[in-house]
């Protein structure tokens, strides 16, 4: 069969809404835009790991301890089903992992922002994993199997995680005066950031059109961001907080909220490697790594002469 | 004087646990492999799980005791005490050093604690019996856990060998002190709800013997044993420990998280 024919068959899968699986055939250009995006999404939950990590052992409570503990858990495990999704595609862990450490491959860069105070793991969970459910949940349909079914797993646990981090956040705005500082400022702090998670604008998106014939996305960058605004806008009044923008208003004829213009200086700054923590998180993983080598290696030694001696008793 | 005790034994069960939980937690996102640093913050989570049980009846039995004065919780005593008031062995608050360490740390604690809840669950006294009966089933998976990579290590590169060597150096004089009874503990078994911790030490060892064997590690001869956190006497580590751990507690005294 003709590589164009081949094509056609792989459209018409995508646009019966057949999922395609790692044995199909697919065009290479679909199989690099997934590697692409998968390992993107397993290095953010990774590297996420780390600035809510730095909280663990000062959590304010036992209960919030666990809590915690429990969902910085629960990023390693996505990150688990996730390169496990790009291995189906025949890239190896240790390959996309390479890919991290080296800084070729990017991962979301909200988690290039610092957590300075308590609030902070509350405005994480609240609106960085309120934006990132909304991406995913559309993903959970993605074409990709392997991936759609990552993303169902992942949403199970996600929405939990937001439920935690607004739930932190209520008991700050209920608190004392400085708490309700805290939870103000953390939420002034991560809100623009949050709205750069979607991405560039619709027509600034890259890989955007691609990715949307092929049913790897389906919804856009501004529809994403604008569902999340909308959604944020309303919650904010229940923790009696502000969303730092002046230009924040309900719109009846469009029943959207406009808002004001973000800062894409400030975004791309980020991407391109001079966010606040670019380096630190980086380096923290690639020392994590490097650090691990020997136990990586001695578990391999172990194995083979393991494997050995079982041979040898065959003998 | 058995409801001073009670408490103070299980005040001493809920200290082991919340500083090795603690201790535990700061690999979280840092671990060698994605699974082992899963696996561990798993058995950081079992730990701290148990730390509350054991505080959670502390507290429910000084207020029980002291029905006017302010009434402690879970939190007030993880977070509002002082170093000479945690009855942690020593071990427990060590720096975690490499992957190595950490391990070996947790497999001299696990094979302790599998052999102190199997005598606890058939405690008299019904709580801790419930807690011990609970905890064990995920110290069973601790103690499994953790051998293998003794094992795993000790028998693994001349690198990792050699590094379980110095593991086994570094935490030894440490590994005495929780079979020696304290004050608390010999008031705990004379009112009997308590476990002798000396009449575990045998097995213990026995169960070190053979992993050792295994990982192709030499057990050390007993020699000298450092002791102390029983009975408060920490080493340095502990304060930065509690500095880290209560700071919000202690920065924001009158608010509620």
């Amino acid at each position: 069969m003709s590589v164009q024919e081949l094509e056609k068959i792989f459209q018409q899968k995508i646009d019966q809404e057949i999922k395609i699986e790692p044995k199909d055939w697919m065009p290479d250009a679909y199989r690099k835009t997934l590697v692409r995006q998968i390992s993107q999404h397993a290095h953010s939950e990774i590297i996420g790991m780390l600035p809510e990590g730095n909280w663990i052992t000062r959590a304010p409570s036992l209960k919030r301890k666990a809590i915690l503990l429990a969902k910085v858990q629960d990023e390693a495990g996505h990150g688990l089903y996730l390169y496990a999704a790009t291995e189906t595609l025949g890239t190896s862990r240790e390959q996309t992992l390479d890919d991290l450490h080296s800084g070729k491959a990017k991962y979301s860069s909200i988690f290039n922002y610092p957590t300075l105070t308590w609030g902070d793991i509350g405005a994480i969970g609240w609106l960085v994993d309120g934006a990132a459910i909304l991406n995913q949940v559309m993903l959970c349909r993605t074409s990709y199997g392997p991936y759609s079914r990552a993303n169902i797993r992942i949403c199970k646990e996600e929405s939990f995680h937001q439920r935690q981090g607004f739930d932190i956040l209520m008991v700050l705005s209920q608190g004392t005066p400085e708490q309700k500082a805290i939870c103000q400022d953390a939420i002034n702090r991560w809100w623009w950031p949050s709205l750069m998670m979607f991405g560039p604008k619709d027509g600034e998106s890259t890989h955007s059109e691609q990715s949307t014939i092929w049913k790897i996305k389906r919804k856009s960058n501004d529809e994403l961001r604008q569902q999340f605004v909308n959604m944020i806008a309303e919650q904010v009044k229940i923790l009696g907080m502000t969303l730092p923008d002046a230009d924040l208003k309900f719109n009846p004829a469009t029943k959207n909220y406009d808002f004001g213009e973000i800062d894409w200086n400030e975004f791309w700054n980020v991407v391109k490697g001079n966010g606040p923590c670019n380096k630190q998180r980086l380096e923290t993983r690639r020392k994590a790594h490097a650090d691990g080598a020997w136990v990586r290696a001695a578990a391999e030694a172990h194995s083979e002469k393991r494997k050995a001696r079982a041979a040898q008793k065959v003998a | 004087m058995s409801s001073q005790a009670l408490i103070n034994y299980s005040l001493y069960l809920a200290d082991n646990t919340l500083i090795l939980a603690q201790r535990n937690a700061e690999w979280c996102g840092h671990g060698p492999i994605l699974e082992q640093d899963i696996a561990l913050t798993n058995i950081s989570l079992d730990l701290l799980g148990q730390s509350r049980s054991f505080y959670q009846y502390a507290a429910t039995l000084i207020n029980e005791a002291n029905p006017s004065a302010t009434p402690v919780s879970e939190d007030s005593l993880a977070f509002r005490r002082d170093v000479y008031d945690f009855k942690n062995i020593l071990i427990t608050e060590l720096p975690n050093g490499d992957w190595g360490n950490t391990i070996l740390r947790q497999f001299f604690f696990s094979a302790y604690q599998f052999l102190l809840y199997q005598q606890m669950k058939q405690s008299s006294d019904a709580t801790l019996a419930a807690i011990a009966e609970k905890s064990l089933k995920e110290v069973t998976y601790h103690l499994r856990w953790s051998s293998e990579w003794v094992i795993r290590l000790g028998d693994g590169t001349e690198e990792s060998h050699d590094r379980m060597t110095s593991a086994v150096e570094n935490l030894w004089s440490f590994t005495g002190e929780v079979f020696e009874a304290a004050p608390f503990e010999k008031d705990a078994v004379e009112a009997g709800f308590g476990i002798d911790p000396a009449s575990l030490k045998s097995a213990w060892l026995e169960k070190v013997t053979e992993i050792f064997t295994e990982a192709t590690l030499a057990v050390p001869p007993s020699g000298w044993m450092q002791t102390g956190g029983k009975t408060g006497k920490h080493s340095e580590y502990l304060g930065f420990i509690l500095a880290e751990m209560q700071f919000l507690q202690r920065a924001y005294p009158d608010a509620s998280w």
